[in-house]
């Protein structure tokens, strides 16, 4: 097992550092690094938007750089709540509040370290949980039925309703939604066009790229085209950057801790760093012993949340090496890059393609480390880019958005139904439904359809197949324990809580 | 307010039903899922009506529909007149939406990001755009 261990790594690091694959890695977590900073662009809509470029590289190549867009943004994001009290990304919400408060006191320059070596260390530890976990689970999940996958999927989209905030009926009915229009196109089993109306391009389902793009991507755009003003930026003085002997003192155990939590709150269904950084922080705020320093400062309230946020970036990668089941809306991107890439996720990829596994964890290494030296020494860089004004750049957004969705088939179609899409996503933010359920949805609904059927004609059209069998009934009671749970009372009001701040 | 809320609703519970009654071929999974829909797309509109206080802000139909009708300009554009001035087009159509307009800008930005594009997409990619309009090329 150990020297198995040390060999997959060795792979591992084999594939990452040859020299595409490093450039690459180097470019995802740049471009994270930039959009984290960059508060209104998020690492949905950029990975949506770069779908298309992955089309030219190779399948690995492609995960690493998708992989270092998205924890690089977990990284840039603290840089912009600390310096302007915005969160750059959403995860990064709580680093706000002491964050930007160490700022004022002249201490951006703790804060900045403070969160820059709780990521790195959250991001090391995670990707050694993510190396260890991962093939045990891999190797259970081999010895499921079509029926386990089933119960799984459903316990997978409840929990993801679960921690959408809002209302959880609209929830369940994004998520109905998304999984009908995964289901448009062509039907696997029977070859019949279904829901195409008559529209020759849909034959193949609804475009992925158009559908995330629009959703995300355009409705970002206009949503924060809406808001007027400007953004003051904090860029007096960031002062000495290492925190001093004190600091660290407070640090250390906080860090840990946000690790271990945000690790494991990144595997659950569902999780992933938003819900990480909130619980790190109201963790920290009852045991660090400094509580009455929260919201006025302490370093703690920005070690926790951003350490915590990138283990559970990172850790959200394990059930979908694992299991092929996207835990949160960017996971699901990244289902959508393999299948474009023909590959089908799920355990099978370990054994079949142990070079993209591991590579892609070895990447995560090298990413985080390239990312201290990113943010650290070039944090004036980031910082000026802030001052950027948003004019310049949705019309950036939107080039980048038409050419990549245009080259997908060289046909205006794709254009069009991401705009469809857009001005959908925009309807849905309008009515407070949130679009995450819904790509939750439209991935899975073909899988979840495909396997529903083969377990129905394994137990020759017996429904209890699913309840009889334990594996596949335990995911199903612990989805309806998730919705009984949410919707008792006292939870139910937390929840609001827990959300109001976003 | 009241009434939009309700009327959103309506038309989202009616693509909803729309879903349960498209009853094609291997119907199964579909019925299944748009019939939960529809009930539950009824359920919200009804809570609706009970439920007051939900106000909808307004759609930003000026927003909307520039970056739209900027979109599919490009889209439609692209085979017959080219990247460049469908990118130039993309670019200033969309800059209405911005709060301000300022001509020197949008002409200066737009230079940009069609070098960029060519270089980065074109020349670096090798996608098979089309630079010039027809007429000319």
């Amino acid at each position: 097992m150990e020297m198995q261990f040390l060999g997959n790594l060795s792979l591992g690091f084999g594939v990452a550092f040859q020299w595409v694959n490093l450039l690459y890695c180097l470019i995802g977590v740049l471009l994270g690094t930039l959009i984290g900073v960059l508060p209104g662009i998020g690492p949905t809509a950029t990975i949506a938007m770069l779908l298309p470029v992955t089309f030219g590289l190779s399948p690995i190549t492609a995960m690493i750089m998708l992989a270092g867009i998205y924890y690089g943004a977990q990284y840039g994001g603290s840089t912009t709540s600390i310096l302007v009290n915005i969160p750059g990304e959403a995860a990064s919400v709580v680093t706000c509040l002491d964050g930007y408060q160490m700022a004022r006191q002249g201490r951006a320059g703790p804060a900045l370290a403070a969160s820059a070596i709780g990521s790195f260390f959250a991001g090391c530890m995670a990707t050694v949980i993510v190396a260890m976990f991962a093939p045990p689970l891999a190797g259970m999940a081999l010895k499921f039925g079509p029926s386990e996958y089933f119960s799984l999927m459903v316990l997978g989209l409840v929990a993801a309703t679960v921690l959408a905030h809002g209302s959880l009926l609209k929830a369940i009915a994004m998520v109905l939604l998304g999984l009908l229009l995964g289901l448009v196109g062509t039907d696997i089993s029977s070859g019949m066009m279904r829901f195409t109306l008559g529209i020759y391009e849909l034959c193949d389902g609804i475009g992925f790229v158009g559908l995330a793009m629009g959703l995300f991507g355009i409705a970002e755009l206009i949503s924060n085209l809406e808001l007027k003003g400007s953004r003051e930026v904090f860029t007096s003085k960031i002062g000495r950057l290492m925190p001093s002997r004190e600091d660290f003192r407070r640090m250390w155990k906080t860090i840990l801790r946000g690790t271990a939590l945000g690790s494991a709150l990144g595997i659950l269904p569902g999780g992933g760093p938003l819900l990480a950084s909130f619980a790190a922080y109201a963790l920290e705020k009852k045991i660090s012993g400094h509580g009455d320093e929260f919201g006025k400062g302490a370093i703690e309230g920005v070690a926790g949340p951003e350490s915590a946020n990138n283990a559970g970036a990172q850790t959200s990668f394990i059930p979908l090496l694992t299991l092929g089941i996207p835990s949160n809306v960017v996971m699901a991107l990244m289902i959508g890059a393999l299948m474009i890439q023909g590959i089908i996720p799920g355990p099978r990829v370990m054994t079949e393609k142990p070079d993209l596994f591991w590579g892609l964890i070895a990447s995560m290494w090298i990413g985080n480390a390239m990312l201290v030296i990113l943010n650290l020494p070039l944090i004036g860089i980031w910082i000026r880019l802030l001052t950027v004004p948003y004019r310049f750049l949705y019309p950036a957004i939107l080039v980048f958005m038409a050419i990549g969705v245009y080259g997908l088939s060289n046909s205006p179609f794709d254009v069009l139904l991401m705009a469809i899409f857009g001005i959908l996503g925009v309807i849905f933010v309008k009515l407070e439904c949130e679009p995450a359920p819904l790509i939750l949805g439209y991935v899975l609904g073909p899988m979840m359809e495909e396997n529903l059927r083969r377990a129905l004609l394994i137990a020759q059209g017996d429904p209890t197949v699913l309840i009889t069998r334990p594996i596949s009934a335990g995911f199903l009671i612990a989805a309806v324990i998730l919705l009984g749970i949410v919707l008792a009372p006292a939870i139910r009001k937390k929840r609001e809580e827990v959300f109001v701040e976003d | 307010m009241f009434i939009g809320f309700g009327l959103f609703f309506m038309i989202g519970a009616d693509n909803y039903e729309l879903g349960s009654a498209a009853r094609m071929g291997p119907a199964y999974f579909p019925t299944m899922l748009g019939g939960g829909l529809a009930v539950i797309g009824g359920v919200v509109f009804f809570q609706s009506f009970v439920v007051s206080g939900g106000k909808v802000a307004a759609i930003p139909l000026r927003l909307l529909f520039f970056i739209t009708v900027a979109l599919l300009l490009f889209g439609y554009l692209l085979k017959p007149i080219g990247l460049v001035l469908a990118l130039a087009l993309l670019v200033s159509v969309s800059a209405f939406a911005g709060h301000e307009f300022k001509l020197r800008e949008v002409l200066l930005l737009a230079l940009a990001l069609i070098l960029l594009s060519v270089l980065v997409f074109v020349k670096g990619l090798g996608q098979p755009f089309p630079l010039w309009p027809k007429f000319l090329g």
